[in-house]
Order: structure tokens, then sequence, then C-alpha cells
């Protein structure tokens, strides 16, 4: 089990190092496409994440919505609007713009560390068992029944907002 | 022999090598042999003449030659090209096929990952390669790559709906995702006591089966389905400006796509690797697995060609009303139908 574990966090660093590479790339270059690239790196890094921590669903979950439906929808909106390729010279903040942006990543990045090591403390976790499918679809089925059918209620909601927003008669 | 493979348990890594080179060999074989049975003999045959003939035994090493001929050109990108993007968006392709391998199984151990979610998963990863497809059509700085990629994107995200909601009957009846447990499931059973052919699936989910196909039809961009590369109107789509082994990398991620998805639809309906006559356990289909699968893959894959070769190209509005307004629908009583059988029977 302990060899196991440090191949595990050996893992984790490369693909957490490789996601910090990508999401810094999403603001810093100078290109809307190769940003969303990027970004792809950054979504399937967090998939791995996920199955590192033998949560298979939820990993394949992240793929299905995120890498095959969003960054698709995001890459399909700007061929269909900007297209060129090459760099955009109006991406770029001001300078100004840039130090208050850089202020908020510091404190979020504060405030979400002091919440995470606050939260778990010496708390240690046991042996990562794989999380069957039936599982999680039991629970979704039976203790969070209700927050399941608010949100798709929710969720239908937003997608006719949509259709009608989009309407033209 | 099958007694030998049955005793063979290697270490985590050898194990895990063997599996990456298995898969880095049956992906191109796979594409071979459906490119060389289908694309030149099964269409020169539908179309009554006899195909290449030159290369090897009846012209059987033609595709070989033609694949030779590939590696030799130039790998050249446009000049207004975006190099970087240009060059990684067939491997990206080429990734999503390589890992829809990964959850085939061929018999109960022969699996790269036995995955409790494998259909799930089968259909997630299929999803990856639209990223590919709109990479090249963006980077090759080309207006009828640019249309070919989008055509491409509105298509794929149509079609994948009908497929996720189509295969869901069969995950109903057989109660798991996993594809083993869906195998077994299909041949365990018995059609009102009668065990002879065991319970594939397409007796009930005949319908699921009609929409999994044509979704796949879509998801490859094969006629009737194939606006995104139509030759006569934007030339080839995303692909007019590859050339060389880059081109050739999506011809193989076409194919062996075409033959992962014909061997899904075998696990999925047809039964899989097993035949209902033998205990799923038994070691001889260490063996026989991988045969019986091939022979259910090239049934399935006749068909997909069949349609291929025999209807003409869809305009873009029947293509998008055909996804949302008719296969959507009843993929979606196909589901509420069998939920209430399961429930009622």
């Amino acid at each position: 089990m302990l060899a196991l574990l440090v191949a595990q966090n050996i893992a984790f660093y490369i693909i957490a190092a490789l996601m910090v590479v990508g999401a810094i790339r999403v603001v810093t270059t100078p290109n809307v496409m190769h940003a969303a690239l990027w970004l792809v790196l950054v979504l399937s890094g967090a998939a791995a994440q996920y199955i590192l921590l033998a949560a298979e669903f939820v990993a394949i979950t992240q793929v299905l919505v995120y890498l095959g439906a969003i960054i698709v929808l995001f890459l399909f909106g700007i061929m269909l609007t900007r297209a060129k390729t090459g760099n955009d010279d109006d991406l770029d903040n001001k300078k100004s713009a840039k130090f208050i942006g850089a202020g908020i990543g510091v404190l979020l990045l504060g405030l979400m560390s002091y919440s995470l090591i606050d939260g778990f403390k010496d708390t240690e976790f046991g042996d990562l068992m794989v999380q069957r499918t039936a599982e999680v679809s039991d629970s979704i089925f039976s203790t969070y029944l209700l927050p399941f059918e608010v949100l798709s209620v929710l969720l239908l909601a937003a997608l006719i907002g949509a259709i009608v927003i989009a309407r033209r008669d | 022999m099958t007694l030998l493979l049955a005793a063979f348990a290697p270490p985590y890594w050898l194990s895990t090598l063997i599996k990456v080179l298995v898969v880095s060999a049956v992906v191109p074989t796979t594409a071979l042999i459906l490119g060389m049975v289908f694309l030149f003999k099964i269409m020169s045959w539908m179309q009554s003449r006899l195909g290449p003939q030159e290369a090897g035994p009846r012209g059987t090493l033609q595709l070989l030659a033609d694949g030779v001929k590939f590696l030799q050109k130039e790998d050249i990108a446009p000049n207004g090209a975006d190099r970087w993007v240009f060059k990684v968006a067939p491997l990206v392709v080429l990734m999503s096929t390589l890992l829809l391998y990964v959850a085939l199984p061929a018999s109960m151990h022969l699996v790269v990952a036995d995955l409790d979610v494998g259909v799930f998963f089968v259909l997630a990863i299929s999803s990856l390669s639209v990223i590919g497809v709109l990479m090249a059509g963006w980077a090759s700085a080309s207006k009828y790559s640019l249309m070919g990629a989008l055509r491409a994107a509105g298509q794929l995200i149509a079609y994948e709906l009908p497929m996720v909601l189509a295969v869901i009957g069969v995950v109903i009846q057989a109660g798991t995702m996993s594809l083993n447990g869906i195998v077994f499931a299909q041949n365990t059973g018995s059609i009102f006591g009668w065990g002879g052919i065991g319970f594939p699936y397409i007796l009930t989910q005949f319908v699921g089966f009609f929409i999994f196909i044509a979704a796949v039809q879509a998801e490859l961009t094969q006629p009737p389905f194939d606006m995104p590369v139509a030759e006569s109107e934007i030339v080839s789509g995303y692909q007019v400006e590859y050339t060389g082994f880059r081109f050739l990398i999506f011809f193989l991620a076409e194919f062996a796509t075409a033959f992962a998805f014909a061997a899904i639809a075998a696990v999925l309906f047809l039964g899989g690797w097993a035949v209902p006559w033998l205990s799923t356990s038994s070691d001889l289909y260490y063996v026989l697995g991988p045969i019986v699968l091939f022979a259910k893959v090239m049934i399935v894959a006749f068909i997909i060609f069949w349609v291929r070769f025999t209807y003409p190209r869809f305009r873009e509005d029947q293509l998008q009303s055909l996804a949302w307004k008719v296969l959507i629908p009843l993929a979606l009583v196909n589901i509420v139908v069998t939920a209430v059988l399961k429930v009622v029977l």
C-alpha cells in the first residue's frame, strides 16, 4: 500500500505542475485560441487527479462535460467569431488591471489554503477504495434526491431561458 | 495453450508494457483490415468493378503500399498556419482513438483496463476527437478547413447525444455499465427459458442499435453524414492542408475508430466475445474470445460500410433535424419503454 501511495504522490506532483503551467499560460498567452487549448490541458489534468483519487465516475464526467462539451463550445464560439491565426493585441489588459488581478489571485490562494488546512488539519485518509458507480447513483437517488431534482429543474430553466433569448421572433 | 495463457500472471510493469505494445500494434492493424476488406474489396464488389489487383495476391497489399507512399511524402505546413497546433492536431485525434481501445474487452481477462464505468468511458473519450478536428481546421489558416471544422463540430455535438441515449437502454437492461458485465448479462440470459443463443440485446434494443449505428456513422463523418469532409463542396474539410504521415494519421484514426465503434456495438448488442453454449468463465476464451469478437465486429462493420457506399450525402439542415427531431426523441422513448418494462417484467 505504501509503495502505491508514493507512486500516487509522484504522479500528483507531476500532473499538478503541468496544470499550474497550463493555467498560467491560459491567462498570459496573447492568442485566444491558444488560451482555450491550454485550458484543455488544465481540465484534463483535473480529470487525471480524480482518477488518482479513485473517483472514476467523477473523472469521466469531467472529461465528458468539460472537455467534450464546454471546451468544444468555446472553440466553436471563438472560431465562429474571430478565426484569424496569430496574436491579438487587444487581448492583454492595462498594467494597473494586471496588478489588481494578481492581487485578487494571491488573496484567493490564501483563502483556499487557509480553509483547506483549517478544514482537514491532521486528518489522514485511509486506504483509497475505488468508488463504484452504483454507490454514486444510490446516494444520488436516495440521500440527495431533493437537491438533485432541484438542480435538474434549475438546469432545465436555464436551457429554456437560453432558447427564449436566442429565438428571433 | 489456453492453460498456458491462463496461468500467465506478469508483474505490473511487464503487463503494462505488453498492453501498450499490443494496443499500438492492434490499432493500425484493425485500420488496415477495415480499409482493405471494405474500402477496397467490398466497395469494388458493390460497384461492379475489380478494385486494386496489382500489389500482392489479388491486390490485398495495396493499402500497405499506399501507407508507405504517404510516409515518403514531405511534411508540409501552409505558410499562414499556426505550426504547433497544426502539427499536434492529428495526434489528438489519434490519441482519442487509442484510448477507445483501452476499455474494449476481447475476453474476460484480455482487456487493458476492465473499467467499472466502461460504456461511459468509451462515450466520453470518443467526444475528444472533436478537439483535434477543431484544432486542425483552425490552425490550417484556410477557409475550406475552417468551414469543415465548424461543420464537423456541429455534427459531432448533435450526434453525441443520440449515441449516449441509445446506449442507456442497454445499460438499464443489463444493470451495469461495465462492458464485461454487459457481455455476461447477455450470454447468461435466456429467452422465455430457452438459452440456445443467450439473450443478445439486439432482440429488445433494436431501436437503440439502429440509433447507435446511425450516430456512429455521423461520428466517423462517413457518407451519408460526410458534410464536414464533402469533397465536392469544401474539398475535404479540415484535412485539406495535410500531407504525408499527418494525413495518414487522420486516415488511420478514422478506420481504427470505425473498428472500435463496431466492436462496442458488438459488445453492447450482439453478445461481445462470448458464445452462449460455452460458460463465460471457460479458459478457452483466451483464444476463442478475440476470434468471436472479430467475427461480430466484421458483421457490424459490414452494415456501417454498406450504408456508406449506398446512400448519397445529407444536406446540413437535414442532418441536424434528423439528429434533433428524429433520433433523440426516438432514443428518449426507447429509454422510457425499457425502464418501464424493466420494472414491470
